[in-house]
């Protein structure tokens, strides 16, 4: 009984794991950033100013923002109303709705561009007719920019959705919409200045998960042909040593800054995501 | 606009018209456009010949193609020891700072960590591990400097079935522990002074009342590990070139052109990928459901 009260003042073993887990998450890091200034030990951080000199880097790392921000801005026009009509009016919905934000888990993303390739490489018709609208999306360049966005929003939508749904069980969404009518707000002006600022916390750390999703995000872009970070930084890679070193450093740092953000919006409610 | 509050008002009875559900109408064309038609486009052409007529030929070949039952061999198999090694070790974490009498201060820095590195995939993840274990790298340096241990003298390979499982684990252990913290937190002190008073020891504690409490939730996020393993494949194709067989990897192959002779035959891959996580999800929901019961 001694033995095991002072083990359980000191806890060795949960030391052990800890550590263990530490070296883990930090000896890759180290390894990268380590190697990222070996290339010559006058200029250490010769790799960065190579990978920041090069002018594909910003073209594609910017698109790449510029993609998440679309998808971050078109989710939350798509969820944010749809999650405030199923707590206000709709609550039968709830559970299908739930159900098809799951469904990205069930459909990986190489799997989702599978088969968005497949139905969005033939012209877009009127249906049961050969009367064509619009020729193949993935044939010109918007095309392809519409259905990476939509696919993105696919798969940031479980994430997006939670976070929204979560947001929304902590505020009495039907007293403010009530109160708003009573003083005349129209549906528009309840969700822009009433129901967005009261959640904005859940809002930021889902566009947080968002972007650390689609920045850096490689099936989905290498697939529809989008020169997005995530293929540049995989073509780098096959002919260069040093640059994709510093840069996966970087993206690394991106995705602590985008956590850490997470944390401090939600307090300290850690969430998990997945773009493997 | 008054009349407008009360009805809002009265609709908590009220049915639904159809009108309710217009709101919910652009969500669900949205799901349709991009999500159901996909996947029912690659469903019906897995049942489709190359001529366009019905055939389960492509699905009685998902089962017989050795090519394709060693793909899903070894899917199942990486997902399989990943979920487990991480389940395991992300377990252990997640326990050590619950539970496990660490200082709380590093329960916040473990869980941050946690969501950084449960986020931290694909190209860069693939290429940091070449920095640590390729065959310059980091880790395989100290070790034949110092320890005198040539790694890829014993047979080991970063861009193989053992490689792969280690860079897979750099997410999949800290998925646990975001999953498993809350869990443990749920476990509530009282049921461990009731078994204390009653003389249990702290192994019959865990054995008899921590661990049934908190299995339903352990195999649940084992579940989701092997799913979030089985999907992937930005990580494995940065790191191999697209060189280990798994099936993402094969499909990705069938998508670039038509690596097997039958196009159905990619359909039904995918398709075969989607039932695996179907089920997967299933699975973990029931587990869910159960757990909640106890850990609220």
């Amino acid at each position: 009984m001694n033995l095991m009260s002072r083990f359980r003042r000191f806890p060795f073993w949960s030391w052990i794991w800890f550590i263990l887990g530490a070296l883990y998450f930090i000896l890759p890091l180290l390894a990268t950033f380590e190697f990222s200034l070996s290339w010559d030990p006058e200029v250490p951080f010769k790799a960065y100013q190579r990978a920041f000199e090069d002018n594909d880097f910003w073209e594609t790392f910017i698109f790449s923002n510029v993609l998440a921000l679309a998808t971050i801005i078109v989710s939350i026009i798509l969820i944010v109303p749809t999650a405030y009509w199923i707590r206000l009016r709709l609550p039968e919905a709830r559970r299908m709705v739930e159900f098809i934000t799951l469904m990205p888990f069930v459909v990986p993303a190489i799997i989702l561009v599978f088969g968005l390739i497949r139905i969005y490489s033939s012209p877009i018709t009127v249906p049961f007719t050969d009367l064509q609208l619009m020729q193949p999306l993935t044939n010109f360049k918007a095309g392809t920019n519409v259905l990476i966005v939509a696919g993105y929003m696919v798969l940031a939508m479980p994430y997006m959705y939670r976070s929204v749904d979560t947001g929304m069980r902590t505020v009495d969404i039907r007293t403010l919409t009530e109160a708003a009518q009573s003083l005349g707000a129209n549906w528009f002006t309840i969700i822009t200045r009433i129901i967005l600022p009261n959640i904005r916390a859940a809002l930021l750390s889902g566009a947080l998960l968002t972007f650390a999703i689609v920045v850096g995000e490689v099936t989905l872009a290498s697939f529809l042909g989008v020169n997005a970070f995530g293929p540049y930084l995989f073509l780098l890679g096959q002919h260069r040593a040093y640059e994709p070193a510093a840069l996966s450093f970087i993206s690394f740092l991106l995705t602590w800054l985008a956590m850490g953000l997470i944390q401090l919006a939600t307090g300290g409610q850690g969430q998990a995501a997945g773009a493997h | 606009m008054a009349q407008t509050a009360v009805t809002v008002k009265g609709s908590g009875a009220a049915p639904t018209n159809w009108r309710a559900w217009l709101g919910v109408a652009p969500f669900f064309l949205f799901a349709i456009l991009f999500l159901f038609l996909p996947s029912l486009r690659l469903f019906t052409a897995s049942f489709t010949n190359s001529s366009g007529n019905f055939t389960l030929e492509n699905v009685i070949q998902l089962f017989s193609e050795p090519f394709i039952v060693n793909a899903y061999k070894l899917s199942i198999q990486i997902s399989a020891v990943t979920a487990l090694g991480g389940g395991i070790l992300g377990f252990l974490l997640a326990y050590s700072v619950t539970v496990g009498g660490l200082p709380s201060s590093l329960r916040s820095v473990l869980i941050t960590f946690s969501g950084v590195a449960s986020n931290f995939a694909g190209v860069p993840l693939a290429f940091a591990f070449v920095a640590t274990l390729g065959r310059q790298g980091f880790i395989t340096h100290i070790l034949r400097d110092y320890l005198n241990i040539n790694i890829y003298d014993t047979g080991f390979n970063l861009y193989s079935f053992a490689g792969l499982s280690l860079v897979y684990m750099y997410f999949q252990f800290p998925l646990m522990v975001l999953i498993m913290a809350p869990a443990l937190d749920g476990l509530k002190r009282e049921w461990r002074e009731a078994a204390e008073n009653l003389g249990a020891s702290t192994t019959q504690y865990w054995l008899k009342v921590a661990m049934p409490v908190l299995l339903p939730s352990i195999l649940g996020a084992m579940i989701l590990l092997f799913g979030n393993a089985f999907g992937a494949y930005a990580t494995a194709y940065a790191l191999t070139g697209g060189r280990i067989g798994i099936v993402t990897i094969q499909i990705g192959a069938q998508i670039r052109g038509d690596v097997l002779y039958n196009p159905g035959l990619g359909y039904a891959m995918a398709i075969g990928m989607v039932a695996i996580m179907a089920v997967s999800l299933a699975g973990y929901s029931w587990l869910q459901a159960k757990t909640e019961r106890w850990l609220r």
